[in-house]
């Protein structure tokens, strides 16, 4: 364990927005980011930065690909 | 009983032509989120095509081998992140002198020290990212580590996921995922920081 709790809490961070810590670091993180300004806001801009990520990088399917696999459809597994 | 009943075997026939063209519709409904994967996992819009085309052709010929009732988006992925490897992606090699980036807060404390504590707030973000620096920085991750990040975070892929798509164990598609968001929080705060 580090001794800096927001050092700490960092290297809990992205496993917190995963949901993948366990209870008891899930308690360790979520009481630091209670008391501590710093971390709650680097948080915050990380849990908006992994939303902002995700719509930024969608880009829709282009219009005339879905008739393309359609017509890939019944395709012979010799062919 | 050696040679099946004629009927039997019509009947074989027309259960199988249902279970292919059900297992083509579902394929085909999933084509929209499996194209945002592989338009992010390589460089342009025509490779993006492509190499979705290339999917769903060896998919439907290989329908058999879908086990119904598992995951048919993950196994979509996964011939397509096959087929992108085998389309030359070997020769794509990570640099080795790649930067160590620096640490989870790196973007965060970059942006605070540039313009304060408040630029860390929702709405200053995304005034501050644009959309294309966003795509830019994906693009400049090394390959091993895109791969990972833009299934986990934009497929909506899980680790387990992931790990199965790629053919490597859970522990390396959590430390690729934690390499990959470092390197492009640092791209990003090349790009938005410049």
């Amino acid at each position: 364990m580090s001794g800096d709790p927001c050092n700490r809490c960092e290297e809990l961070l992205q496993d917190f927005l995963d949901r993948t810590l366990t209870d008891a670091e899930w308690r360790e993180a979520e009481g630091h980011l209670t008391g501590c300004d710093y971390c709650a806001r680097r948080y915050r801009f990380e849990e908006s930065l992994r939303k902002y990520v995700r719509t930024s990088a969608v880009e829709r399917m282009p219009p005339g690909l879905m008739a393309k696999l359609d017509e890939l459809r019944g395709l012979d597994a010799t062919a | 009983m050696s040679e099946p009943e004629p009927d039997t075997e019509a009947r074989r026939i027309a259960t199988e032509a249902r279970d292919r063209a059900r297992f083509e519709e579902e394929a085909l409904s999933l084509a929209d989120q499996v194209y945002r994967v592989a338009r992010r996992l390589v460089g342009s819009r025509e490779e993006a095509e492509d190499l979705v085309q290339e999917t769903y052709a060896r998919a439907f010929r290989s329908w058999r081998s879908f086990t119904p009732g598992t995951n048919m988006r993950a196994w979509l992925l996964r011939i397509l992140t096959n087929l992108n490897v085998d389309r030359g992606r070997k020769i794509q090699r990570t640099p080795q002198a790649q930067p160590l980036e620096e640490s989870d807060y790196y973007l965060a404390n970059k942006m605070a020290s540039a313009a304060g504590e408040a630029a860390l707030e929702t709405d200053e973000v995304v005034e501050r990212l644009s959309q294309d620096s966003v795509v830019k920085a994906l693009s400049e991750i090394p390959p091993q580590f895109r791969d990972v990040v833009v299934l986990v975070d934009i497929g909506d892929f899980t680790y387990a996921d992931a790990a199965q798509i790629l053919d490597v164990p859970i522990g390396t598609v959590m430390s690729r995922l934690h390499r990959g968001r470092r390197a492009l929080k640092q791209h990003l705060a090349e790009e938005a920081l410049a």
